[in-house]
């Protein structure tokens, strides 16, 4: 779920107004794109990028090793079922407010044809000075810089602000993976652990997660085996419980998904937790230690 | 969407070919005297789209027109969790034998439907879980397929269900098809009761609609109860936007659910008590200019953060909003920017600009000021 250069990334839906800009900004930094999907415009090129009338076709005539969907949510699931089915390797799904159902036929339709899903409900996946995929703020130097740490985040509003304080700090990113903020995801934080863990390029990982569901203590579990530093902040500590606070993952109900029970089993597992976003690079500097330190900053 | 009971029977279950009770909706006690006259010894039943009904005093037996009549008026205007009983379902009594548990329901975990029997039937069904664990049978659903018969009768096997089992087993069916067909994210029956007569029917049931298929099950959400909300709550339902009127002071508009959960957990973090829950994240970003009139509304707003991270949500889109709002509303009260991500060069220049104040580098700082100038 790292993304890189070489792999090829077809856009659904990339004629779209979001599609369109996005694309451009994909592009523009260095993104390989070399499709789009448009079953009514097959033929045509738009922003440059030669489109297909599906994911099957554009496979098959250009390959396809991503596909990331700018798609409406009552059409979501069906443009999901057919990237899995063209044999797509990673699926990208931005869109929120999928009908629950849908989300369970696409995991189902990627489990059976071998598709990781990231999402759905992401802001996608930034490899920072390579590539980026999704809607996040790749360009814009103050956020990303290439570096050694992984960053995991289920909002990308909030990973936004974690990779501009690093940035802050001196501290590159090797990877920001966005996982979503539904209740329903295909890659969840340990996943992403896991990749962040056996990549060579990163040194230590930043775990930013929220209130709700139980994918932070699956994480810790994780992290117990794990040498590399980690650091967590987790959204939510002042959220009233049983109210949805606006991502539809993100609900605290009875004990479930508590922020005392995530910081808790986190510390446990030897993850440094930090209250407020801006503590992050300090306790990372921290944690790295002072030749990592170096490595961290010199990039 | 939470539906209350009678809702989920008449739209759910009945159209399913589930058998229930004969009962009528009513809304005053002489209604319910009405009522009962024509149904007989009833149970008079609040509705109100949350549990706990019974323990509230909300579900009461009737022997007689005039007793219905007396328990109604009893009932009607009581307060059951955050709601006021307006309507009352008025149903025949049945006698019953044996109480289940059905429910059809998300496993987020498995990411499959997930049917749960239990012959714990009646109560609450964390208790069931919570006590006897293993009097819940489970069995999880290919999205892709209904389910088959022989894991229906695997479900059922052993729990001495002598003539009721074939009936039941139709109902799990029945009910699975009705949670697909009608976008269900639960639909629960507690409890399915064999009577005395040898019918197996449902006596209450809880159906909550997954709120992301209101559009394609548009008969659906007129029917349903939307949450208790407040005025202020109300208005920003109306504008698209998911607020959350909180007790405290200091105001909060920020970007996307995890920005502005944060914003809230600084401003705790600093001593302070957030306002509000507000998020224009996605595609709502482009709704700056009405959720600074929403914030500010709040009467107990004493300060304003206002914390933006473009990502998706371009921060010069945003400002620019808020910059239109501000020209109208003159806010009374301090405000404080952090401004960064997409569009930060633009958004900043037109703060500055525009409105003659100085965002803050750091978040912190800016909530950090926002709490100090709320005291």
């Amino acid at each position: 779920m790292i993304v890189r250069k070489k792999d090829k990334v077809v856009v659904l839906g990339i004629t779209g107004k979001q599609g369109t800009f996005w694309t451009e900004k994909m592009i523009a930094y260095g993104t390989n794109v070399v499709a789009g999907i448009n079953p009514k415009r097959a033929g045509e090129t738009h922003v440059g990028v030669p489109i297909f009338a599906s994911t099957a076709e554009a496979a098959k005539a250009v390959g396809a090793d991503v596909a990331v969907g700018f798609i409406p949510p009552p059409m979501a699931k069906d443009a999901a079922v057919s990237a899995a089915e063209a044999g797509v390797k990673l699926l990208v799904v931005l869109t929120e407010h999928i009908p629950a159902q849908d989300v369970m036929a696409m995991h189902a339709a990627a489990a059976k044809h071998g598709t990781r899903i990231v999402g759905p409900n992401t802001a996608g996946l930034v490899t920072p000075g390579e590539c980026f995929v999704g809607i996040m703020p790749a360009f814009v130097p103050s956020v990303f810089k290439p570096g050694r740490v992984g960053v995991i985040s289920r909002s990308g509003s909030l990973g936004t602000l974690i990779c501009l304080n690093l940035t802050r700090a001196g501290i590159g990113q090797s990877a920001f993976i966005g996982i979503g903020g539904d209740p329903m995801l295909g890659t969840t934080t340990r996943d992403a652990l896991e990749a962040l863990d056996k990549d060579a390029g990163t040194d230590a990982v930043v775990i930013v997660g929220e209130i709700g569901g139980g994918m932070e203590e699956a994480a810790a579990e994780y992290a117990r085996t794990m040498k590399k530093p980690m650091v967590a902040f987790i959204a939510g500590a002042a959220a009233p419980p049983g109210k949805k606070m606006g991502h539809a993952g993100a609900i605290v109900t009875g004990s479930t998904g508590s922020y005392a029970g995530k910081r808790k089993a986190l510390e446990a597992a030897g993850v440094v937790v930090v209250d407020t976003p801006s503590q992050i690079a300090t306790a990372l500097a921290a944690g790295l230690g002072a030749a990592g330190r170096q490595r961290a900053v010199s990039q | 969407m939470n539906f209350e009971e009678h809702a989920a029977k008449s739209l759910i279950l009945a159209p399913a070919g589930i058998p229930v009770p004969r009962g009528m909706l009513v809304a005053s006690a002489a209604e319910a005297a009405k009522a009962a006259k024509e149904i007989g010894p009833c149970v008079v039943k609040a509705q109100v789209p949350t549990g706990k009904r019974g323990k509230a005093g909300g579900i009461k037996l009737a022997g007689t027109p005039a007793e219905a009549e007396q328990v109604a008026g009893k009932i009607l205007g009581m307060t059951i969790g955050d709601y006021t009983v307006e309507r009352l379902l008025i149903e025949e009594q049945a006698k019953i034998v044996r109480e289940f548990y059905l429910a059809v329901l998300h496993d987020t975990g498995a990411k499959k439907p997930l049917i749960l029997f239990s012959t714990e039937g009646g109560m609450d069904i964390e208790e069931v879980a919570a006590e006897k664990p293993d009097a819940i049978r489970r069995l999880l659903v290919d999205i892709d397929n209904v389910p088959r018969g022989r894991d229906i009768a695997a479900l059922l096997k052993g729990l001495d269900l002598g003539a009721a089992e074939q009936q039941i087993a139709q109902i799990v069916d029945n009910l699975y098809r009705a949670f697909r067909t009608r976008d269900a994210e639960l639909l629960e029956i507690n409890p399915l009761a064999l009577l005395g007569d040898g019918r197996v029917v449902a006596l209450d049931c809880k159906f909550v609609l997954d709120d992301a298929s209101t559009f394609r099950q548009p008969d659906l959400a007129p029917a349903g109860s939307p949450p208790a909300m407040t005025d202020l709550e109300r208005r920003g339902a109306e504008a698209g936007l998911k607020l959350i009127q909180l007790d405290g002071n200091v105001g909060v508009l920020a970007n996307g659910a995890g920005l502005t959960m944060t914003t809230m957990d600084v401003i705790r973090h600093f001593g302070g008590k957030p306002a509000n829950f507000l998020e224009i994240g996605g595609e709502a970003y482009t709704k700056s200019e009405i959720a600074l009139d929403l914030v500010l509304s709040n009467p107990g707003v004493k300060s304003l953060v206002i914390n933006f991270c473009g990502a998706f949500a371009r921060t010069d889109v945003m400002a620019d909003g808020v910059v239109k709002a501000w020209h109208k509303l003159k806010p009374k009260v301090p405000v404080f920017f952090s401004i960064h991500g997409t569009g930060e060069v633009e958004a900043v220049k037109l703060v500055k600009e525009q409105l003659g104040i100085e965002p803050y580098d750091f978040m912190e700082d800016a909530v950090q000021a926002a709490v100090k100038a709320a005291q």
